[in-house]
């Protein structure tokens, strides 16, 4: 058995595909038209049979409320490792992305926290270990 | 109300003005995490919204939103009611 997909929940899939892809480098995977909204995956191109991403329309009415109290307190729904946190910093700040959290060393790992854009807050992680 | 004598009686309250000090406006997720990570303190997420709800009604520390998000910011100001109370001797009129 293997993790094969997690789901992350966005405002807007078309924004939320833009944005993974472009400002954050991942692929499609998936894009299966499923009447108002789309089975819409992402992926890792370095890993294509690692985990996907699913860009998941809110659309059940629990989602929101839910969602909404996680950034309201500043909690990333996920995690990307990165190689150098300070370097991605850097560069998603040039392309207008905001940072809740900056590059904070918090002991074996470097860990910052950006908003996504379409209504989630995603934790970036440098191990340091 | 509660007083900032009540409010900085406490060491985790202390230590989170000394976190906030050294970077404002920050998240609960920050603060938590800088609470566990860097200072070994196991908290809840509901003990440092309490003890955050402590220094805010000593006016210490305020809650603004940032659209979807909260930052706490501190404010020093209160604490000067403590040398206002017990000056340093010789150092006032």
């Amino acid at each position: 058995m293997k993790l094969q997909t997690v789901s992350i929940f966005v405002d807007d899939q078309q924004r939320a595909l833009d944005f993974y892809t472009s400002a954050l480098g991942f692929e499609v995977a998936a894009d299966v038209p499923l009447g108002e909204h789309r089975w819409l995956t992402i992926v890792d191109p370095d890993r294509p049979d690692g985990t996907q991403i699913s860009l998941e329309p809110k659309a059940h009415p629990a989602v929101p409320p839910f969602v909404d109290a996680l950034v309201a307190d500043g909690i990333p729904y996920c995690v990307l490792g990165v190689e150098d946190a300070q370097a991605e910093y850097e560069r998603l700040l040039a392309l207008g992305i905001t940072f809740t959290m900056p590059p904070t060393d918090v002991g074996p790992v470097i860990v910052a926290v950006f908003d996504d854009t379409c209504g989630n807050l995603i934790q970036l992680a440098q191990n340091t270990m | 109300m509660v007083d900032v004598y009540r409010a900085i009686s406490d060491e985790t309250r202390r230590l989170l003005l000394d976190v906030l000090l050294q970077r404002d406006e920050q998240t609960l997720f920050e603060l938590c995490s800088t609470l566990s990570m860097r200072h070994g303190l196991t908290l809840t997420r509901q003990a440092v919204t309490q003890h955050l709800d402590v220094l805010e009604q000593a006016g210490l520390v305020r809650s603004e939103r940032r659209g979807r998000y909260r930052v706490h910011t501190i404010d020093t100001t209160p604490l000067a009611q403590i040398a206002e109370r017990w000056p340093q001797r010789g150092s006032r009129p």
